[in-house]
């Protein structure tokens, strides 16, 4: 700056840009690794690996919560009464033909389980509004139509369809699952058919 | 001493921040009751971090030891009931003194031209405040940390495409856990402080740049000096003046705060609920999940608002911008005068509504939806949720047209006392 008619202001102004848009691209890619830190942790992700289950003592109407990647995944032994309940809410739910992608293909049908075992109902309980667990009490509110979110009232049936006009906009979610030792075990989180 | 001043301000200008920030800071002389809450709640945010300071010293945050600590604290900790208990009433009080501090803005126009960074950054103060709010109330691993932190952050996942992702990014895990149970403790305990503390800073030096409004919206800054004084005529130091009445101020504060503290700390569940006294279990949801106080008018909003396009979106959004409309409050106001008290009905009515509907909204926010009964087939809290969430943004959406059609009254010159 001692002889500032002898500046190249142009030049200048040219080296001051680039040297800010050198800096900012460095302090984005510093900024890169803290950002990514915060993902799920490679601990996080083996809590995230498959669960199997003994199902074979499981009694129609009865159901067995298993943890799965922190949520509770509902393994439902459905009576034949829960099943012909279905047809009834057909006009009452919402999507009726599990139009929204809520399931594996394969569980795609009007129960919403494997054809192997139309009866077994395995479904994450975790309510699709924002995330409380519904409850499933058949004995206590006999004649009830499955599934009731405590929090803001949403309402399922036995094949965790979601009915019309509650806080909860889309069926509750099957996980990919797959049985094995000639059905009597589920195994949570893998489908794969090898 | 004072040649050691001198010494120093040789060295370091400590007098000139003195005088600039506060006491040669030439402020109206017409402040009322309103004016309390500004200071109060810089006072509330050294309450916080001194008890939050003592409070990470026994806290631990892990998700298998953090409610037997917080349990530690009040039982076996000399003091620890006393500190944890200033701390959590000093979380409501917080938001009690600001939406005052607010409110006051609202009132007399603090918000216009030229203090429009001014209330900006207030409101960047409030959300930064809301998150701090948020976070804490994880720490103590309570069913309703838990469930209130797994509402809200899958708040975010209602957000097209990028959703699922962004909330597993949250939390660092594919549920709430020890994961995000750490990392809230370290935006808790010291990121979203220094942001806090920065952006209190940068609220006074706004502040005490372009000068303080007041009840009559007199621009006193600019005014003619008097001789006598040299001070501007209806300006006064803010030093020993409003020292004084701060100070009194915060003695009535703190009658009010122990009252709190020693004999109502729970507020009857307004202030900490009885489901937090509960371990968080990631398999069973609390019957009724309900967010502090605090943040019951913006639960109403999101609960008004029904799902789009099977998507819950919709009230997600609403909530987000009920809050974020503040920020533009300094361009949706065309009155001709700052204070209420040369305003018209058509701005005091539409601003005692505004006021009514935030209550009631926050009333609401605290009760299942169903807790009305029902009128009609729908559920009354629903339909009166949604009526007032229509009204809450019917005030800022109309503001500029009726703002405008106000009949006003002439703002003085002088300050009317």
């Amino acid at each position: 700056m001692s002889n500032p008619s002898n500046v190249d202001a142009k030049r200048r102004r040219f080296l001051v840009s680039a040297t800010s848009a050198v800096g900012a691209v460095g302090a984005i890619g510093a900024a890169v690794p803290f950002v990514i830190s915060l993902n799920p942790s490679e601990r996080a992700k083996a809590a995230g690996a498959p669960v199997e289950v003994d199902i074979s003592k499981l009694e129609p109407g009865q159901k067995l919560d298993v943890e799965w990647r922190g949520k509770v995944v509902w393994i439902i032994n459905r009576s034949q009464a829960m099943l012909d309940s279905l047809k009834t809410f057909d006009d009452k739910v919402a999507d009726p033909k599990s139009q929204n992608k809520q399931q594996p293909e394969y569980a795609k049908n009007e129960y919403r389980s494997r054809d192997t075992r139309k009866e077994v109902l395995v479904m994450v309980g975790i309510c699709t509004h924002l995330g409380c667990s519904p409850t499933f009490r058949p004995e206590v509110t006999p004649g009830s139509e499955g599934f009731y979110c405590p929090c803001h009232g949403s309402k399922f049936d036995y094949a965790g369809r979601v009915f019309k006009g509650v806080p909860a906009p889309i069926n509750l979610e099957i996980p990919p699952f797959k049985y094995l030792a000639n059905n009597t075990k589920v195994v949570i989180g893998d489908d794969s058919t090898s | 001493m004072s040649k050691l001043l001198t010494w120093i301000d040789d060295r370091f200008p400590l007098t000139k921040m003195w005088e600039e920030q506060w006491g040669k800071y030439v402020a109206p002389k017409n402040f009322n009751f309103w004016y309390y809450f500004g200071s109060l709640a810089a006072f509330v945010l050294v309450i916080q971090i001194v008890s939050g300071i003592f409070l990470t010293m026994n806290y631990k945050p892990d998700a298998t030891k953090a409610f037997e600590s917080v349990e530690y604290i009040m039982r076996d900790v000399p003091w620890g009931w006393l500190i944890r208990y200033i701390h959590s009433t000093g979380a409501s009080a917080f938001f009690i003194v600001v939406y005052l501090h607010m409110f006051r803005g609202l009132l007399y126009g603090s918000y216009r031209k030229p203090r429009e960074l001014i209330w900006i950054f207030g409101v960047m103060i409030y959300l930064a405040l809301m998150g701090e709010a948020f976070m804490g109330y994880l720490l103590p691993w309570g069913q309703m940390s838990y469930w209130g932190a797994q509402v809200i952050i899958n708040l975010f996942s209602a957000i097209p495409f990028i959703g699922p992702d962004l909330a597993v990014w949250i939390r660092g895990d594919y549920v709430i856990s020890d994961v995000t149970l750490n990392r809230f403790f370290a935006f808790h305990v010291i990121a979203l402080p220094l942001v806090l503390i920065g952006l209190v800073a940068a609220h006074l030096m706004a502040l005490h740049e372009v000068g303080s409004n007041n009840p009559d919206g007199v621009d006193v800054k600019h005014q003619p000096k008097d001789p006598r004084t040299g001070l501007p005529l209806d300006g006064i130091y803010s030093h020993p003046y409003y020292s004084i009445k701060d100070i009194v101020g915060v003695v009535f504060f703190l009658f009010l705060f122990s009252i709190v503290v020693f004999f109502l700390p729970e507020m009857g569940g307004y202030f900490l609920e009885a489901n937090n006294f509960v371990p968080a279990d990631s398999l069973k949801t609390p019957a009724h999940i309900a967010p502090v106080w605090y943040f019951t008018p913006y639960y109403s909003i999101l609960r008004a608002v029904p799902p789009m396009f099977d998507s819950q979106f919709p009230g997600v959004a609403a909530m987000g911008v009920s809050v974020m409309i503040f920020f533009v409050m300094p361009w949706l106001d065309r009155g001709a005068v700052k204070s209420i008290r040369y305003r018209g009905w058509w701005f005091k009515g539409p601003l005692a509504l505004f006021v009514v509907t935030f209550l009631i909204l926050g009333w609401l926010g605290t009760m299942p939806t169903d807790a009305l009964g029902k009128v009609g087939g729908m559920e009354l809290a629903t339909l009166l949720a949604r009526i007032f969430t229509v009204l809450y943004f019917l005030f800022f959406v109309l503001m500029p047209w009726y703002t405008k059609r106000d009949k006003t009254k002439p703002e003085p010159d002088r300050t009317t006392g």
